[in-house]
């Protein structure tokens, strides 16, 4: 299944293929000079203000105490304390929880992505540069598919994996993952632009199978579009929080999404009938940064990466 | 094969006859793999969901009367308007925000603050999902708001004020929006680049300001971008379900419980153990999903499919 559950995530699925080239238009010299107005930077300003600031807020709460949570000032730093008793209590809930759901995750996402890489690109590749039956009905399928919103197949889903007798293996967590038409959808524009015809041709003039041709020529050139595809995979996998949720029975197997919302039960501001298990707010704060983490991380270093890989697919048109 | 030996010659000779006799035969090699998992994970679920749909506990036959027992069910009809009513908020803000900031981006002249800009503003994309909810949770309380300030102007004191069932349509707006909109601000920004600069250019020597120039040339040009925008967010809106969720858990079912159609398809299969209307739910979320798409693909010209 296509595979992302929230619907402002769909942002990510979509962006790559159809992000016309990054290229700056040449800004012409003479630029009027005028008082400048300054709402348009007031405008920008805040919305910088509305993006950041929880994230900001959601750093240094891991910082605090719950008291100081309350009544310090909300964006000040509380201490290398804190951080530290929030830590230890955090990770010594139901032993060490918060790492085996970030080990699930890891291995539910990087499971799912091997196999998503080795089943997209070579998929792609032959809906770009091969002729086979039912190759136009594939590409079309793709295209729906992938345009569905991943939720829609997450109870059916269930049902089936159900019928198999497969519920709580991670097999029904990672292989759904690993069907990605999006993927697929990458690759194909990604081949079908950036792999000149003539270089396959040249290759099988030369003797090569159609694999030869594959491995030797296209294969080579896939960098780009191995990191692109394995960004979104990787980014939509570790987010996903329904599908799991659905078919997971066992706390000890959840990723972590899922075993934030066990945390939060667990939060007596938001649950006042939790007993002894109560976990502070900023314990909760600290998880959902260790969370995003790798999210976060992966956003930082494949910026220029991306960029190279959003040009290289996105002149189709 | 430019020295042939007997068994190369016949080698390739069984690759003629089987290159006659199987044309497409690499090509249906490469996409077995993924021909596999369309079917076990698009396919099959989606005509299992069907067959649930309309047979009963007992494997038979029942026609539309799942269809029936959910749309009568009392949670069915509210559902159904909260999502819609969520869409609306959503819709409008992406569009009008993610356009309005997009073109406020482009103007600017420094290239590395826009692009400083339109880092940050993507930056909660790494928080979509549970992640983001929590944040939200946190944000919406005024005892810990960072912009308690703000919440405590409009008159809330409590979390339980500021979640009230009237505010949560556009509570959900607000977070999906959070999460969403920078990827959308990236791409918007691309098919701004995308437009020639010549023709911005005879504008402007014809006189024309940003303001027109946005109005009469850009946003325009990018209405199919905008559609494209419209049609996946209103597909995804349709599918709600962790924001409400994690909302109902935080709230302890004050708020968000059965709040949207996803939320109530979940509770008909584990809570009622009535998997058939469970299933005629989804394949209801299901057909709206595949039609936007459907028709996306068939009429927009967007995606050539040679």
């Amino acid at each position: 299944m296509p595979t992302e559950g929230h619907p402002g995530a769909s942002a990510f699925r979509t962006q790559p293929a159809l992000l016309p080239a990054d290229l700056e238009p040449r800004r012409s010299a003479a630029r009027r000079h005028r008082p400048r107005n300054p709402l348009p930077a007031l405008v920008l300003g805040l919305f910088v203000v509305f993006f950041v600031l929880p994230v900001l807020w959601l750093v240094l709460a891991a910082t605090k105490t719950d008291d100081q949570l309350v009544h310090g000032n909300p964006l000040s730093f509380g201490s290398w304390h804190a951080l530290k008793a929030n830590w230890d209590a955090l990770t010594a809930y139901q032993g060490d929880a918060i790492f085996q759901w970030l080990r699930n995750s890891a291995l539910y996402s990087f499971g799912a992505l091997v196999i998503t890489l080795a089943v997209a690109i070579p998929a792609g590749y032959a809906l770009a540069m091969t002729e086979f039956r039912g190759r136009r009905m594939l590409l079309i399928a793709t295209l729906v598919v992938m345009l569905m919103p991943n939720a829609t197949l997450v109870v059916p889903l269930f049902l089936e994996v159900n019928a198999v007798h497969l519920i709580g293996s991670m097999w029904s967590i990672i292989l759904p993952y690993a069907f990605y038409p999006f993927g697929v959808y990458l690759a194909y524009i990604y081949f079908s632009t950036a792999l000149p015809r003539e270089l396959l041709e040249a290759a099988r003039l030369d003797g090569c199978s159609e694999f030869g041709a594959f491995r030797r020529v296209a294969l080579p050139l896939a960098a780009p579009i191995v990191a692109l595809v394995g960004f979104f995979s990787f980014v939509a996998n570790w987010t996903n929080y329904f599908l799991p949720y659905v078919m997971l029975p066992q706390s000890s197997q959840l990723p972590v999404q899922v075993g934030l919302g066990t945390l939060l039960d667990d939060v007596p501001q938001f649950n006042p009938t939790v007993g002894d298990l109560a976990v502070q707010r900023p314990e909760l704060a600290l998880a959902t940064l260790l969370a995003i983490t790798p999210v976060l991380i992966v956003f930082l270093f494949s910026q220029r990466f991306l960029v190279t890989g959003m040009l290289a697919g996105a002149t189709k048109s | 094969m430019s020295t042939p030996t007997a068994t190369t010659g016949r080698t390739t000779a069984r690759r003629g006859t089987l290159r006659a006799l199987w044309p497409g035969r690499a090509g249906h090699g490469f996409v077995a793999a993924y021909v596999v998992l369309l079917i076990a994970f698009g396919v099959v679920p989606t005509c299992y969901a069907v067959y649930f749909a309309f047979t009963d506990g007992n494997a038979r036959f029942t026609g539309l009367s799942n269809f029936s027992r959910a749309a009568s069910d009392f949670r069915f009809v509210p559902a159904v308007e909260h999502v819609a009513l969520y869409l609306v908020f959503w819709l409008a803000a992406l569009v009008v925000l993610v356009v309005g900031l997009s073109l406020l981006l482009h103007r600017l002249s420094a290239r590395g603050v826009s692009k400083a800009l339109r880092f940050l503003y993507y930056i909660p994309g790494a928080l979509a999902g549970a992640a983001g909810v929590l944040v939200w949770l946190f944000v919406l309380d005024p005892s810990v708001s960072p912009v308690s300030f703000l919440l405590r102007a409009m008159g809330f004191d409590t979390f339980g004020q500021v979640v009230a069932p009237g505010h949560l349509p556009i509570l959900f707006a607000l977070i999906a929006f959070w999460t969403g909109a920078g990827g959308w601000i990236v791409v918007m920004h691309g098919a701004l680049n995308n437009i020639p600069h010549e023709v911005i250019e005879a504008a402007r020597i014809d006189g024309a300001g940003a303001w027109q120039t946005a109005r009469r040339i850009q946003i325009p040009m990018l209405r199919k971008w905008i559609v494209y925008m419209m049609i996946l967010a209103f597909a995804g809106g349709t599918q709600l379900f962790v924001e409400p969720q994690l909302l109902a858990q935080a709230s302890v079912g004050v708020a968000g419980r059965d709040y949207s159609l996803n939320q109530l398809s979940y509770d008909f299969a584990f809570q009622n153990n009535d998997v058939n209307t469970a299933a005629a739910i989804s394949v209801e979320l299901l057909l709206v999903g595949l039609v936007v798409a459907a028709l996306f693909v068939a009429r927009s010209g967007f995606f050539d499919a040679d």
